[in-house]
C-alpha cells in the first residue's frame, strides 16, 4: 500500500513542477494546475505517510531514506501556506524540483515503503528528528525565498524592462517571508538540538561532525535573525547569508547523515 | 429588428473631426432620446477617441438614415452580427490606442444607461459589458500599466509591495508629477511632505494629496523616513547627490529607498542606484517597461479576441431566436382558435366543458412545446432576414419533421485558450417522429 502512494505523490509533484515551468512563460492555468498539483501531491504523500506509521506503529522515518521523506513532506507542507497564492508560484519552480529528487532520493535510500520500527522511544523521535526536519525544511523555504529576492532584486537593479510582465513577489515581502520563516524555525532547532544534547549526555555516545554542523548551522540562523534586529541587516546581506546557512542544511541532510543515523 | 452603427473613431478620424462630432453626456442622452423618436431604440457613446451612436428598428435602413443625417460623414457604418461584434471589442478596450485601457468599460456603461434601450439595445450593451468584465478577468490585458506615473507605482510596489502606509517624499511640486502623486496615493501611498522651491505650490499640492510642505533644502533630512522619493523639479543640476543619500541611508537601516526620477535634465544622481537598497528610476526606464508591457498587452489582445468573438456567437444566436417569436406567436394563436372552435361544436354541460378545457390546453402545450424549442434552435442557422416570419407558417402543417442537421458549438478550455468547433450533426429521429 506504502509503495503504491509513492508513485501517484511522485507523479503529483512532476507535473507540479513541470508546470511551474510553463507557468512562466504562460501565466494562468499552467499556475493553478500547479497548484493543484502541489494540494494533490501533498495529500497522498500525507497518507503515504499514515500508512508507514500506522504499518510500524511508531516513528519510522530514523533511517536516511525515511528522513528524506518527511523532510520533503515538511518543505512542501511550509510551501503550500504562500505557493498557493499566484506571486508566490515562482518559489515553486525553485521547491517542486528540489521536492522530487529528494523525493526520489529518500525511495532509493528505501524511505518510502515499511521500515522497521526504531529502537529509539517515538517521544525521542517525534522531538528530536521530528523536530530538527521542519527546521530544515523551514531553512530550505527560506532559501528559496531569498534566492528569489536576489533574482528580483537583480532585475530592478539592471531595470529590465520586462519586471512587470513576469511579476515576483515584492522585494520587502520576499524579506520579511524569509525572515519570519527563519524565526519559527530556529527555535524547532532549538529544541530539536537540546533534547539530542539531553540523550547523549544521559545514555552516553559520541560527538559526531554533523552534530558540529548542526550547532553551525544555527549558529548562522541565530546571527542573521539577530543581525537584522539589531544591525539592520535586511535585503541582499541578508539573503546571501541564509544562503550561506542553506548550504550547511544541505550537508546535514545529505552528505553526513549516514554515520549519524548509524550510532 | 436590425441593428444598425454609424460611427467616427480615432482609427480613421483625427482630432479636429471627433472633437465636431463629440458630446457631452447630456447631449448625448437627449440624441439617443430624440433618435429613439418613442418607438425605436438608440445609444449614443461618446468618448475622447469615438462618436458611435447604435440604433435598433423594424427598418435598418431607416435608422442608418437617421444616424448619418446626425454624424454627417460618416466614417463607418456596420450592422448586426458587425456591430455587435464591435461594440463588444470596444468594451474589452480592443479598439482602443493602449489595448486593455480600463476606462472605456465605464464609458460604455454610462452611454447603456443613458441611452433610450429597449430589448434589443439593452441585451447587447449588457452582453458587451460583461465581454469587456470578461476579456479583463480571463487574460492579463489589463494588468500592466500603460503610463509612465502608472508603471511607476507598480515598480513601487515592486520593492514594497502594497504601498498602503509608505511613505512618499515628494520633491518638486510641477504638474509633471501629479499624475505620478495620483497613482501612488490611489494604490494606499501616503504624502509625507512635499518640497518646492516655491512654498505656495507646495501648499497647494499638501491641501489635495496631504503631507507637510518643505523647502528644498530639508529634503535630505526628510529621506530618513520616506519610502518613495518622487523627483519633478526643473533645476539644472542635482537635487539629490550619491552622497547625500548614503548619509541616511545609516538612519534608514536597511529599509529600501525607491527613487522616482521624472524630471528632463535628470534631478537625481545616477550613482544612488548603486548604493544598496536604492533603486533610482528616471524617465527613460520608466518608459522602457510601458512600451514592454504594451508588447504584453497585444499579445494578451489576441486571447481576447477569442472570448469576444464567443460572446458575439452568444448574442447572434440569441438575436436570431428573436425572428421565430412572432411565427410561435402565430402558431399559438392558430392551434388556440382550434381548440375554441372544436369545444365550441361540442355539447358539453358546465363541468364537462370546464374539464375539456383543461384536457385540451395541456394537450397543446404538449404538442408544441417541441416545435416551438426546435424553431427557436434552428434560428440561428438561417440567415438573418430569412427567418421564419409569422405569416409563412399559418394555414401550414406544423414542422414536426426532423431538421436534418444541427450546428452543435463545442468549446474546450486548454491552457487558458478556448477552442470553438462547430460541427454538423443528424438530428435524433425519435424526438422528431415522421407523420
Amino acid at each position: 500500500m506504502a509503495e503504491l502512494l509513492f508513485w501517484p505523490a511522485l507523479l503529483a509533484y512532476s507535473e507540479a513542477a513541470v508546470a511551474y515551468l510553463n507557468d512562466v512563460r504562460h501565466p494562468g492555468v499552467a499556475g493553478r494546475l500547479a497548484t493543484w498539483g502541489v494540494r494533490v501531491g501533498w495529500l497522498v504523500q500525507t497518507a503515504l505517510l499514515a500508512v508507514q506509521a500506522t504499518r510500524a506503529n511508531g516513528f519510522p522515518w530514523s533511517t536516511w531514506g525515511g528522513s528524506l521523506n518527511l523532510f520533503v513532506w515538511f518543505v512542501v507542507g511550509a510551501y503550500l501556506i504562500w505557493g498557493c497564492q499566484p506571486r508566490y508560484r515562482l518559489l515553486g519552480l525553485a521547491v517542486l524540483p528540489l521536492a522530487v529528487l529528494l523525493f526520489i532520493l529518500a525511495r532509493v535510500g528505501g524511505g518510502t515503503g515499511v521500515g522497521s520500527r526504531s529502537h529509539y522511544s517515538n517521544l525521542f523521535l517525534v522531538l528530536h528528528v521530528g523536530l530538527v526536519l521542519a527546521a530544515f525544511a523551514g531553512f530550505t523555504l527560506a532559501a528559496a525565498l531569498s534566492a528569489l529576492y536576489l533574482w528580483q532584486e537583480r532585475r530592478l537593479k539592471r531595470r529590465e524592462s520586462s519586471i512587470l510582465r513576469l511579476r515576483a513577489p515584492a522585494l520587502s515581502r520576499l524579506d520579511e517571508v524569509a525572515a519570519r520563516t527563519i524565526a519559527f524555525a530556529l527555535p524547532a532547532l532549538t529544541l530539536g538540538i537540546a533534547v539530542g544534547i539531553a540523550r547523549l549526555r544521559e545514555r552516553g555516545g559520541g560527538f559526531d561532525v554533523l552534530m558540529a554542523v548542526t550547532i553551525v548551522t544555527w549558529t548562522v540562523y541565530a546571527a542573521s535573525l539577530a543581525l537584522r534586529h539589531l544591525a539592520g541587516w535586511r535585503g541582499r546581506r541578508a539573503a546571501y547569508l541564509v544562503l550561506a546557512g542553506f548550504v550547511l542544511v544541505a550537508v546535514v541532510r545529505l552528505a553526513l547523515p549516514v554515520t549519524h543515523f548509524a550510532t | 429588428m436590425s441593428i444598425v452603427l454609424v460611427g467616427i473613431s480615432h482609427h480613421q478620424a483625427p482630432v479636429e473631426l471627433r472633437e465636431r462630432a463629440a458630446l457631452d453626456r447630456t447631449r448625448a442622452a437627449e440624441l439617443a432620446q430624440a433618435l429613439a423618436g418613442g418607438q425605436g431604440e438608440a445609444v449614443c457613446l461618446s468618448t475622447c477617441n469615438r462618436t458611435e451612436l447604435y440604433l435598433a428598428d423594424e427598418s435598418g435602413d431607416a435608422a442608418e438614415e437617421k444616424a448619418e443625417s446626425e454624424l454627417g460623414p460618416a466614417l463607418y457604418r456596420l450592422r448586426d452580427e458587425e456591430a455587435a461584434l464591435h461594440l463588444f471589442r470596444v468594451a474589452a478596450g480592443l479598439d482602443s490606442m493602449i489595448p486593455g485601457e480600463g476606462e472605456i468599460l465605464g464609458q460604455v456603461r454610462v452611454a447603456h444607461e443613458a441611452g433610450a434601450t429597449g430589448p434589443l439595445l439593452d441585451r447587447l450593451f449588457r452582453q458587451a459589458l460583461q465581454a469587456g468584465k470578461k476579456a479583463r478577468s480571463q487574460t492579463a490585458i489589463g494588468e500592466s500599466p500603460a503610463s509612465v506615473s502608472s508603471a511607476a507605482a507598480a515598480l513601487a510596489e515592486q520593492v514594497f509591495g502594497d504601498l498602503e502606509g509608505r511613505t512618499v517624499l515628494v520633491v518638486g511640486a510641477g504638474k509633471v508629477g501629479e499624475a505620478a502623486i495620483r497613482n501612488l496615493v490611489s494604490r494606499g501611498a501616503t504624502i509625507a511632505s512635499v518640497a518646492n522651491r516655491t512654498g505656495e505650490r507646495a501648499e497647494e499640492l499638501t491641501q489635495r494629496f496631504g503631507g507637510e510642505a518643505l523647502s528644498l533644502d530639508r529634503v535630505q533630512d526628510e529621506l530618513v523616513r520616506a519610502d518613495v522619493v518622487l523627483s519633478s523639479t526643473s533645476a539644472p543640476g542635482w537635487v539629490l547627490t550619491r552622497e547625500q543619500v548614503e548619509q541616511a541611508l545609516h538612519a534608514r537601516k536597511g529599509r529600501p529607498l525607491f527613487l522616482i526620477d521624472l524630471a528632463v535634465p535628470r534631478d537625481l544622481d545616477p550613482a544612488i542606484h548603486e548604493l544598496e537598497g536604492c533603486y533610482l528610476y528616471d524617465i527613460d526606464d520608466l518608459e522602457a517597461v510601458v512600451a514592454e508591457t504594451l508588447v504584453g498587452r497585444r499579445r494578451e489582445a489576441e486571447r481576447a479576441e477569442t472570448i469576444v468573438a464567443e460572446e458575439a456567437d452568444r448574442f447572434r444566436a440569441w438575436q436570431a431566436s428573436l425572428d421565430v417569436v412572432p411565427a410561435i406567436t402565430s402558431l399559438r394563436a392558430r392551434a388556440e382558435q382550434i381548440r375554441d372552435a372544436e369545444l365550441r361544436r361540442a355539447k358539453l354541460n358546465d363541468a364537462e366543458r370546464r374539464a375539456a378545457e383543461s384536457v385540451t390546453a395541456a394537450v397543446l402545450n404538449k404538442l408544441l412545446h417541441l416545435p416551438t424549442i426546435r424553431m427557436k434552435q434552428a434560428s440561428p442557422l438561417r440567415p438573418r432576414g430569412r427567418a421564419l416570419k409569422s405569416a409563412s407558417l399559418i394555414g401550414r402543417p406544423l414542422p414536426v419533421q426532423a431538421p436534418t442537421a444541427f450546428v452543435r458549438v463545442r468549446r474546450r478550455r486548454l491552457c487558458g485558450q478556448t477552442r470553438v468547433k462547430r460541427t454538423w450533426c443528424r438530428a435524433d429521429p425519435r424526438r422528431f417522429p415522421r407523420q
